[in-house]
């Protein structure tokens, strides 16, 4: 026991990091178990993220790593060095236009409580990314790593319905 | 007037804000010097706390503070008992860290105070608590043992309310009706799971004695009554806010959760901010939970199908206290008779205490649990007489010509058991067409002839709504025409910033978007309740409306001196105030709030424009005729329902079971609901499609398994699986109207009602998919693995 605890006093406890969020570069020295979710939070107070279980169940703190979603509560700060993080504040500024996604989901009443939403919102923009035209069970598969208390997800799936749609014609005016 | 509002769907004002991740949910909040608090929660069960040592905690570097019950001195109390009723004579409630005895796993035992909550749960680990743990009472069964353990040592056989109620006469129906039948029927544990945890921030203001609190509550107000009198402060000096709330569905109405009392008060002692945010594995063990009945049912019908009289006896299972005293038995009570002509009706019920986590309302509220043995009955009374399922429930519903009809029992606000109104049928009929009801016998054979089980249920129901005492409102036109409302209770995304602007704009002409509402800050209203029993609509909707209208006669008075007009001459539209037959010449809403506060100063364009205008001076006499009540273009209104208002529904769902795997999935789902004239069309929807995924998990994924030690041994969501995308079916929805005839709206409650039938006609379903294996259902909930050990030990067995 004893040595154990000789083996952990040498152990770092802080780390110097460099990350890019939503466009700018934070460098933070971050206690090295301090979770990412926690430093996006309450270290640079991007409070969308949110926190629904801290077990990577509930995906309510999805982001965007490196353009992939991830769960920033089964990652560590000092993992995300170097790295670019798209946050649910990074989709559109306080007072830009909402993204097709967001807008799709106002339209559609995709949101009741907005606790999931942020995370939801980043899980479909990857999703969308990956699969510009996916089926409703495509959808719903994608969608079942987020949970929803509120919505029961139907107008979930017609948002994203609505905003892949949008996006794909966007899409296409811009080719 | 341009537009009407109420009854159209408009877009949520609150989505902008939320849809950007500028919400702000009580861990958003972030203050100066703020420290961080975890709570040391019991891992026993039943036990007698022999000692704790806390001096290791202490001297972990950046701890504030460590408390136990000892250190809480007069603020060690139990919590109050909301709903004390004569019923309850061993009424028992929390303390805010427990004493010398535990009695579930997740109670407070202690709180620390740190630098961050890493540091804060480092501390928990040092505190060395020494228990001597006693058998438990894990079960109903166990806490009916004679002689048995007991979860309060002063409670005899753990028995904490008995009532029974009788309506009509039930023995001689009984002694002499055709049929009698009798069901042993089980409902048990599961949880609101709103997806924010319950989390608290509380500031103490030294300088100005003032004590602040953002909670995430469903009740500020009844809270901050509380607090000062716990903590001696006048009212005005505690502010209680329930911010942004990730969803409460009953389990943030509370009064006090412990932590709602430990973090303001350890705030005062340190002087400094105290933020304690609850994690999901805490809120398995320690917010409140429901639905745990085993009832006993015994039914008389005739020949016809007509349900003669009903006899159920039943043992709720309330935790190890009674916050809520026998609210949510007494709702199943009542609740049971449902849509049915039901004359001879005897219930009685026996509340238990157990070593689990307490119970308060969730979402239905003891409902779910009536309408699944009522919905039992009816479908047996038709499998019984060879009837179809929704012919049987035909006959038995109440009329529309039979309202109001009184069910005869006493409700849980002390009220009668009276619906307003209804129309039943209309809704049955609704159903068939969105199921095609009378296509799927064929459906079902010829799926069957493929080796495919599928099956037909239903589940009717009555939901008691939008009960008292009273909510309140305030509405108030500012001098750029904005207008401000608040009111006491909360929101936790319904929709009620919407609905209720929406209800405020059709009364001052002007848009939804032009109305700032505030809920739930003690500061912004000061009278209230909370948001419970499916009310906020119908109780605040109706003093809002109260007070709106209030605001249009004195913006008409006010712009009638100024126009040299009469009152009933002036008109409200598009922001603009006008003599009815001149409105070329026209006052801004703005402009007659400044004309209404009789200053000789006023700012902004508004006044400007009213400066130049060639209005009327003022009248002889006072500044601020009597007839105006007050300065300023605002008014207050309260409404207190004369009882309840009952909503009502049907739903009905196609199921396919795989007799291997036992996994249930749904082929169609239809819902048809009556909450009397809708708001918002978008939003009730929305509610409507929410409760039922909560009804699919109940009924299918939702059970919370307890131990023989008391442990919750799949306490986490990776274990207590919460219906995703892929399991909840979309829904048909469809209306019917029956307005309420006791509140200026005609609505009725919408929150809670989609939720209510759905074990009912899960159970049905399922019943009906696996009729060639006779299985009948009496348990709820139903997760495959206990439909495999049904269908293991089912009599017949059909070749798969």
């Amino acid at each position: 026991m004893r040595e154990r605890d000789d083996d952990l006093s040498q152990c770092v406890e802080e780390c110097e990091i460099a990350v890019t969020v939503n466009g700018n570069r934070h460098e933070h020295t971050v206690p090295v178990r301090l979770l990412l979710s926690d430093f996006l939070r309450h270290e640079l107070h991007l409070t969308g993220t949110h926190v629904g279980c801290e077990q990577g169940v509930c995906g309510c703190c999805t982001v965007l790593f490196n353009g992939e979603a991830v769960r920033a509560c089964l990652m560590f700060a000092v993992q995300a060095d170097g790295m670019a993080i798209t946050t649910i504040e990074g989709m559109a500024g306080v007072n830009s236009e909402l993204h097709p996604i967001q807008q799709a989901f106002r339209e559609k009443h995709g949101l009741q409580c907005g606790f999931c939403t942020p995370g939801i919102i980043m899980s479909v923009h990857a999703m969308l990314h990956e699969h510009p035209d996916p089926t409703e069970e495509e959808i719903r598969h994608e969608l079942s790593g987020n949970l929803c208390r509120c919505t029961g997800y139907q107008n979930i799936v017609e948002a994203v319905k609505l905003a892949a749609e949008r996006l794909r014609l966007q899409h296409m005016e811009v080719e | 007037m341009a537009t009407r509002w109420f009854g159209a769907p408009v877009q949520r004002l609150e989505d902008p804000r939320l849809l950007r991740g500028r919400g702000n949910y009580v861990d958003d909040i972030d203050l100066p010097e703020m420290l961080h608090a975890a709570v040391l929660r019991s891992t026993q069960a039943r036990a007698r706390i022999v000692s704790i040592d806390a001096s290791a905690a202490w001297s972990l570097p950046g701890v504030h503070l460590v408390l136990t019950a000892q250190d809480l001195g007069e603020v060690l109390e139990p919590s109050p008992l909301l709903v004390p009723h004569a019923a309850l004579t061993q009424p028992r409630t929390q303390l805010p860290l427990a004493r010398d005895t535990v009695r579930y796993v997740g109670e407070a035992v202690a709180l620390v105070v740190a630098d961050d909550r890493y540091i804060a749960e480092d501390a928990l680990d040092l505190i060395d608590v020494e228990y001597e743990s006693f058998p438990v009472v894990h079960s109903l069964e166990v806490a009916s043992i004679t002689d048995g353990p007991l979860v309060h040592d002063d409670v005899p056989g753990n028995v904490a309310a008995h009532l029974a109620q009788t309506v009509g006469d039930p023995d001689s129906v009984f002694a002499s009706a055709p049929h009698v039948l009798h069901e042993t029927l089980l409902i048990d544990r599961g949880a609101a799971m709103p997806m924010e945890c319950r989390g608290i921030v509380a500031r103490w203001d030294a300088q100005d004695s003032m004590l602040t609190c953002w909670i995430s509550t469903q009740g500020p107000l009844p809270i901050r009554n509380g607090l000062a009198a716990i903590f001696h402060l006048p009212e005005h000096k505690v502010r209680v806010v329930a911010p942004d709330v990730g969803g409460g569905f009953g389990t943030k109405i509370m009064m006090f959760y412990p932590e709602e009392v430990l973090i303001p008060f350890v705030a005062m002692q340190l002087g400094r901010p105290v933020k304690w945010i609850e994690d999901r594995r805490e809120h398995f063990i320690s917010a409140n939970q429901e639905r745990s009945q085993l009832h006993e049912v015994e039914y008389a019908f005739d020949d016809a199908g007509i349900l003669l009289a009903v006899r159920d006896t039943f043992l709720h299972d309330t935790g190890a206290y009674a916050p809520y005293g026998i609210i949510v038995p007494i709702i199943t009570a009542c609740t049971l008779p449902g849509p049915y002509r039901l004359r001879h009706y005897s219930s009685e019920f026996t509340v238990l205490y157990t070593n689990k986590v307490p119970v308060s309302p969730y979402r239905g509220a003891g409902r779910p649990q009536a309408v699944f043995v009522m919905e039992r009955i009816m479908d047996r009374i038709a499998s019984e007489l060879h009837l179809d399922r929704l012919e049987v429930r035909a006959r038995n519903f109440i009329s529309p010509g039979e309202f109001p009809w009184d069910v005869g029992l006493v409700y849980q606000d002390g009220g009668p058991t009276k619906y307003d109104s209804g129309d039943y049928l209309a809704g049955l009929d609704k159903l068939k067409v969105l199921l095609d009801y009378d296509t799927f016998p064929a459906l079902q054979a010829q799926a069957r002839s493929e080796g495919r089980y599928l099956g037909i249920g239903v589940g009717a129901y009555v939901e008691g709504t939008g009960i008292g005492p009273y909510e309140g409102a305030l509405v108030r036109v500012e001098s750029d025409g904005r207008v401000f409302v608040s009111t006491g209770v909360t929101t936790q995304g319904q929709a009620h910033i919407t609905t209720f602007a929406q209800i405020v704009a059709d009364q001052l002409g002007i848009a939804p978007d032009d109305v700032m509402v505030s809920t739930g800050d003690t500061q912004a209203f000061n009278w209230g309740v909370g948001t419970y029993a499916s009310r906020a609509a119908t109780v605040a909707g109706s003093a809002i409306h109260i007070a709106a209208v209030k605001v249009r006669e004195k913006a008409k008075m006010v712009a009638a001196d100024l126009f040299e007009a009469a009152p009933e001459d002036i008109e409200l539209a598009d922001g603009k105030v006008f003599v009815r037959d001149a409105p070329h010449r026209a006052l801004t809403l703005g402009q007659v709030a400044i004309s209404s506060n009789p200053l000789r100063y006023a700012y902004g364009e508004n006044a400007r424009t009213l400066m130049s205008m060639k209005l009327a001076g003022p009248r002889p006499g006072p500044a601020l005729p009597e007839e105006r009540g007050g300065p300023g273009l605002e008014a207050s209104g309260f409404y207190s329902p004369p009882h309840g208002s009952f909503a009502s529904g049907i739903h009905g769902a196609i199921i396919e079971v795989d007799p291997v795997t036992c996994n249930v999935t749904f082929v169609k789902y239809a819902a048809v609901h009556d909450c009397g004239r809708v708001i918002n069309p978008m939003v009730v929807e929305g509610q409507v499609h929410g409760g039922v995924a909560q009804g699919i998990g109940g009924a299918f994924f939702e059970r919370l398994v307890y131990d023989e030690e008391g442990q919750i041994i799949n306490a986490s969501f990776m274990d207590y699986l919460l219906p995703t995308a892929a399991e909840v079916p979309s829904l048909l929805v469809d209306h019917v109207e029956t307005p309420s005839p006791l509140n200026p709206l005609g609505v009725k409650g919408a929150g809670e009602a989609g939720v209510i039938p759905v074990p009912a006609l899960f159970a049905s379903a399922i019943d009906n998919a696996l009729a060639p294996f006779g299985i009948r259902i009496r348990e709820m909930p139903l997760h495959p693995s206990r439909l495999y050990e049904l269908l293991r030990d089912a009599k017949d067995k059909p070749a798969l």
